[in-house]
C-alpha cells in the first residue's frame, strides 16, 4: 500500500517537471516558428537581428563551447581523477580542493563575467574574443563537472582495482582502460550539465566573447554566442521577440544533438572498454 | 585517438587569419546598449561602401562608452545621453533622438494625466487608480534602475530625486519595463516612446500618455513639440583621424535615416 | 585499502608521471579559486579596508549615490530565493532521479534525461522571458504587482532542477548493485529499498547534487532579474518585489564608481563567503558515509 502511494507520487512529480518543460518549450516553439526555416540557419543576421538568421552566431557559440570543452574536460578528469584514485578520504589537501570547487562552482554567473573580462580579456590581452569567453565559460563548469566525475570514480567498486592490480597494471592503465569507463554514466551526467550550463550562460559572455555578430575568423575574434543574441533581440530591440524565440528553439536542438552525441561517445567508450574484459 | 588532434586543429585555428582588415582600418565602438544594434547596422552598411575597414561594437553602458573614449580604448564611445559638465573635453556627435513616454496597460481608460498626478503617482501619493478617473485598482510604478539615462532624463524633466520614487517594480531595459507594463492592468512606466509605439502597432497590450498635452508619438519628437527626448550621441576625443569623420559624417547623414527609423528611434535629417 | 598503493607507482614509467601530472592540475583548480577570490578582494577592497563594509548592515537602506549601502534586504532576499527553489526542487528533482534509476524502462529513461539536459540547457535570459510574460501576469492576477519572490522561487526551481536530478541519478546509479539485490532477496519492498538503502548509500552525491543547486540558485542573475521586482526591500511576504544581491550588481555595475563599485564587488564576496559556509556543511553531511570496497 505505501509502494503504491510512493510510486504514484514520484510518478505525479515527474509528471510535474515535464509538464513544467513542455510549457516552456511550448510557448518557445509557439512564438518562434514563423521564422524558423533553413535559410535561418544559413544567414548571417541583418536588420539588428530581426531578419536573416544566426549563422555565424551558431558558429561563435560553437567555437565558445569547444574551447570551454577543450579545458574544462581534461583538467575536470584530472582534478576528479586525482581526488578519487590519489589522495586519502580525510587529508587536508583532498578536502582543501574540494571546497575550493564548491566555493567556485558558488560564485555568481555575472562575477564570473567581471572576472573573466578583467583577466582574460584584460590582463591576459585577449579582449573580446571566442577564446577569452570559453575560458570564461571553462571555470565556471570545471567544478560541476569534477564534482559529478569524482563522485562516479569513488563509487567504481574497489574489486576492478584489485584485478587490474592482480593482473599487472599499471595505474595509468587501470584508470584509463578500466575505471574512467566504469564511471562513465556520471562523467556523462557532468558533461551534460557542463554543456548545457555554458549554452544557457549570457551575462559572463557578454563582456568576454562580446557583441560582434560577424563570421568569426579566429578564437581571437569577437563573436556573439546564441544565449547573447536571444537577450539582445527580447531585451534590446524592438520587434526583436519572434528572432529570439526561434533562436532559443535551435538553441534547444543544439543541445539535444551536443546531449545525443555526448552519449554516444561514452556508450561506445563504455561498451568497447568493459566488453574487452 | 582523433579526438586528440582537434585541440591543435582549433589552436591553428586560434592563430589564423585574426585580422582581415590591417589595424589601420579597425574602429572599435563601446558604449550605450541602446545605440550598439543601431551602430552596428550603420556600421555594415558602411562596410560594404568601404570593403577595407571593419567595425568591432561592443555594449558596455554609456558610461563605459564614455570613459573608454576617454581613455583610448574605444575609438568611438556611445552614449545614450548628453555629455556632462565633467565631460565637455570630449566631442558629441548626436545620429539620433530618442523620446521618453509614459505607458499605460491598453485596458487602462485614464486619458492624460497632468505634472501634479504624474509626481503624485510616481512619488507614492496616489496609489489607486480610481483617484484619477480609472476603475478600483492598486497602481504598480515601474521605475527605470539608477543610473540608466533615461531615469536622470525623468527625474530631471519632473524635477524630482530617485530617493523620492516609491516603485513597485524596478527595471533595466526598455523591453523589461514595456513587457511589465503589458502583464500588468494596473501599471505605468516610462520607455523610450519608438520602442513603444512599434510594440503598441504590433499588438503589445500597452498605451502611451500624452505629456504637457503633446501625444508621445516619433512624429512629434520628430517636429520637436515633444517636451522629453534624450540624444543618441557618438563620441570622440581630440582631433578625428580621417577614417572615423567618414564613418562619423555618414552616420548623421540622410543616408542611414532608414537604419534609424527601423529601430525606431528619430533620425536628425529625415 | 588500495589508494594506499600511491607508493608502488614508482615501478610504471607512465605513473611516475602520473601523480605529479594529475596534482599538477588540482593545483591549477586552486589556482583558479585564488585568481577568482583575488580579483573579489583587490576590486572590494576600497570597501574592505577601514571597516567600511560594516555599513552593510548598519546603513538604512541601498542608496550608494548618497552614500548609503545598507544591503541586508539583498542578502535576505538571495538566501529566500535559493532556499525556496531549493526546498521545490528537492523533491522533484530527486523524483526524477528515483524515477529514471529504479522505475523507468531504458527508452522512456533515456528521453527524461534528454528532457532534463534540455530544462538545463535553456538560457536564463529565456526563463527569465517565459517568466515575465507567462509567469509574472498570472502571479499578478493573484496579487498584484507579479514580478515577486515567488516569481523569482518558481524559475530558479526550474532552472537548478535537472542539476539535482541529473546528479542524484547519478549517485543512486553507483549505488553497489549487490546491496540492492541484497535487500530485494531480504524481501523489503521498492520503496524500502529507495528510502531504505539506495538513497542513504548515495547520501554524499545528492547532498553534493544539491549544494551545486544552491550554489547556482544564489548567483543566478538574469532571470530572477527579470521576475522578481528588483526592489530593494526586506522579502516580507512571497508576493512582494526584493531584489537579490546578483540582479542588484547586474543593474549597477555598468554605473558604479568608486566605492559604489567596491560595494557591489564585496556583495559578490559575500555570496561566494556564503557558498563556502555552505560547502563546509556539505562536507559534514558526507563525512559519515562509508566507502565503497
Amino acid at each position: 500500500m505505501a509502494d503504491r502511494l510512493f510510486t504514484t507520487a514520484v510518478y505525479l512529480l515527474v509528471i510535474l517537471v515535464i509538464g513544467a518543460l513542455l510549457w516552456v518549450i511550448g510557448d518557445l516553439v509557439i512564438g518562434g516558428l514563423s521564422r524558423l526555416s533553413w535559410s535561418f540557419l544559413v544567414e548571417a543576421p541583418s536588420d539588428a537581428g530581426r531578419a536573416g538568421g544566426i549563422a555565424p552566431i551558431l558558429v561563435s557559440t560553437l567555437l565558445i563551447l569547444a574551447v570551454a570543452l577543450a579545458v574544462a574536460l581534461p583538467l575536470g578528469l584530472a582534478v576528479a581523477v586525482w581526488l578519487a584514485e590519489f589522495t586519502r578520504p580525510g587529508r587536508s589537501a583532498a578536502q582543501g580542493i574540494r571546497l575550493t570547487l564548491d566555493v567556485l562552482a558558488g560564485v555568481p554567473s555575472i562575477v564570473y563575467g567581471l572576472f573573466g573580462h578583467a583577466f582574460f580579456s584584460l590582463v591576459l590581452g585577449l579582449r573580446f574574443s571566442i577564446l577569452s569567453g570559453g575560458l570564461t565559460l571553462a571555470c565556471m563548469i570545471l567544478p560541476l563537472f569534477v564534482r559529478t566525475c569524482e563522485s562516479g570514480l569513488s563509487a567504481v567498486d574497489d574489486g576492478w582495482r584489485a584485478g587490474a592490480r592482480a593482473l599487472g597494471m599499471s595505474r595509468t592503465s587501470t584508470v584509463w582502460h578500466i575505471l574512467l569507463p566504469a564511471a562513465s554514466p556520471a562523467i556523462l551526467a557532468g558533461l551534460m550539465l557542463g554543456i548545457g550550463r555554458a549554452t544557457a550562460e549570457t551575462a559572463a559572455l557578454l563582456f568576454t566573447s562580446g557583441y560582434v555578430d560577424r563570421m568569426p575568423g579566429s578564437l581571437l575574434d569577437s563573436g556573439r554566442a546564441l544565449a547573447v543574441h536571444i537577450f539582445e533581440l527580447s531585451m534590446n530591440v524592438s520587434g526583436g521577440d519572434e528572432a529570439a524565440y526561434a533562436s532559443a528553439f535551435v538553441l534547444i536542438l543544439v543541445i539535444v544533438a551536443l546531449n545525443l552525441m555526448a552519449q554516444l561517445v561514452t556508450d561506445r567508450w563504455l561498451t568497447r572498454r568493459i566488453q574487452r574484459s | 585517438m582523433m579526438g586528440r588532434f582537434l585541440p591543435i586543429l582549433l589552436l591553428a585555428l586560434a592563430v589564423g587569419p585574426s585580422t582581415l582588415a590591417p589595424a589601420s582600418e579597425r574602429v572599435m565602438l563601446t558604449g550605450s546598449s541602446t545605440v550598439a544594434p543601431l551602430a552596428l547596422e550603420i556600421g555594415k552598411r558602411f562596410e560594404r561602401l568601404h570593403p577595407e575597414s571593419r567595425f568591432e561594437v561592443q555594449t558596455g553602458g554609456s558610461t563605459r562608452g564614455v570613459l573608454d573614449a576617454s581613455s583610448g580604448m574605444a575609438d568611438i564611445g556611445m552614449a545614450s545621453r548628453a555629455l556632462k559638465a565633467t565631460e565637455q573635453d570630449l566631442t558629441a556627435h548626436t545620429i539620433a533622438l530618442d523620446g521618453i513616454g509614459i505607458i499605460v496597460h491598453q485596458s487602462n481608460p485614464v486619458g492624460e494625466l497632468s505634472r501634479e498626478q504624474i509626481v503624485a503617482v510616481f512619488t507614492g501619493e496616489i496609489r489607486n487608480w480610481q483617484a484619477l478617473g480609472g476603475p478600483d485598482r492598486h497602481i504598480t510604478v515601474v521605475n527605470k534602475a539608477e543610473g540608466r539615462s533615461t531615469l536622470e532624463l525623468f527625474l530631471q524633466h519632473f524635477g524630482l530625486r530617485n530617493s523620492q520614487i516609491r516603485a513597485q517594480v524596478v527595471i533595466g531595459d526598455n523591453q523589461q519595463g514595456i513587457k511589465t507594463v503589458a502583464g500588468n492592468p494596473g501599471a505605468i512606466g516610462y520607455v523610450s516612446i519608438g520602442a513603444a509605439e512599434s510594440e503598441q502597432e504590433r499588438g503589445v497590450a500597452i498605451r502611451r500618455l500624452p505629456l504637457d498635452g503633446v501625444p508621445a508619438s516619433v512624429a512629434r519628437v520628430r517636429d520637436g513639440s515633444y517636451p522629453l527626448a534624450r540624444p543618441l550621441n557618438l563620441i570622440t576625443r581630440g582631433d578625428i583621424p580621417p577614417r572615423l569623420k567618414g564613418f562619423i559624417d555618414y552616420a548623421r547623414s540622410a543616408a542611414v535615416s532608414d537604419l534609424v527609423e527601423g529601430l525606431y528611434f528619430v533620425p536628425l535629417r529625415p | 585499502m588500495f589508494r594506499s598503493g600511491l607508493d608502488h607507482g614508482r615501478r610504471y614509467n607512465a605513473d611516475r608521471l602520473l601523480a605529479p601530472l594529475l596534482r599538477l592540475s588540482a593545483a591549477v583548480g586552486a589556482l583558479l579559486l585564488l585568481l577568482v577570490v583575488g580579483f573579489l578582494l583587490y576590486e572590494a577592497w576600497p570597501v574592505l579596508r577601514g571597516g567600511g563594509w560594516q555599513a552593510f548592515w548598519r546603513d538604512e537602506g541601498w542608496y550608494p549615490l548618497e552614500g548609503l549601502f545598507g544591503l541586508m534586504p539583498m542578502l535576505w532576499a538571495s538566501l529566500a530565493a535559493a532556499l525556496g527553489a531549493v526546498l521545490l526542487a528537492t523533491p522533484l528533482g530527486l523524483a526524477s532521479a528515483i524515477f529514471l534509476q529504479f522505475y523507468a524502462p531504458p527508452l522512456p529513461a533515456k528521453l527524461f534525461r534528454l528532457v532534463l539536459s534540455l530544462l538545463a540547457g535553456i538560457p536564463s535570459v529565456i526563463y527569465g522571458l517565459w517568466g515575465l510574460t507567462v509567469l509574472v501576469p498570472l502571479i499578478g492576477r493573484l496579487q498584484p504587482p507579479g514580478a515577486s519572490l515567488l516569481a523569482a522561487v518558481l524559475v530558479l526551481t526550474l532552472m537548478i532542477l535537472p542539476t539535482v536530478a541529473l546528479t542524484g541519478a547519478a549517485a543512486l546509479g553507483a549505488v553497489p548493485r549487490a546491496w540492492l539485490t541484497g535487500a530485494e532477496a531480504l524481501g523489503m519492498s521498492r520503496k524500502g529499498l529507495i528510502l531504505g538503502v539506495a538513497l542513504p548509500a548515495a547520501r554524499s552525491g545528492i547532498a553534493g547534487g544539491v549544494l551545486l543547486s544552491i550554489a547556482r540558485a544564489l548567483g543566478e542573475t538574469m532571470a530572477v532579474l527579470m521576475v522578481a521586482g528588483n526592489v530593494v526591500q526586506l522579502p516580507t511576504g512571497l508576493f512582494e518585489p526584493v531584489r537579490v544581491l546578483t540582479a542588484n550588481i547586474a543593474l549597477e555595475m555598468a554605473y558604479a564608481t568608486d566605492g559604489h563599485r567596491a560595494a557591489l564587488f564585496a556583495s559578490g564576496l559575500l555570496l561566494t563567503l556564503l557558498v563556502l559556509v555552505l560547502a563546509i556543511a556539505a562536507a559534514r553531511v558526507s563525512r559519515g558515509e562509508p566507502r565503497h570496497g
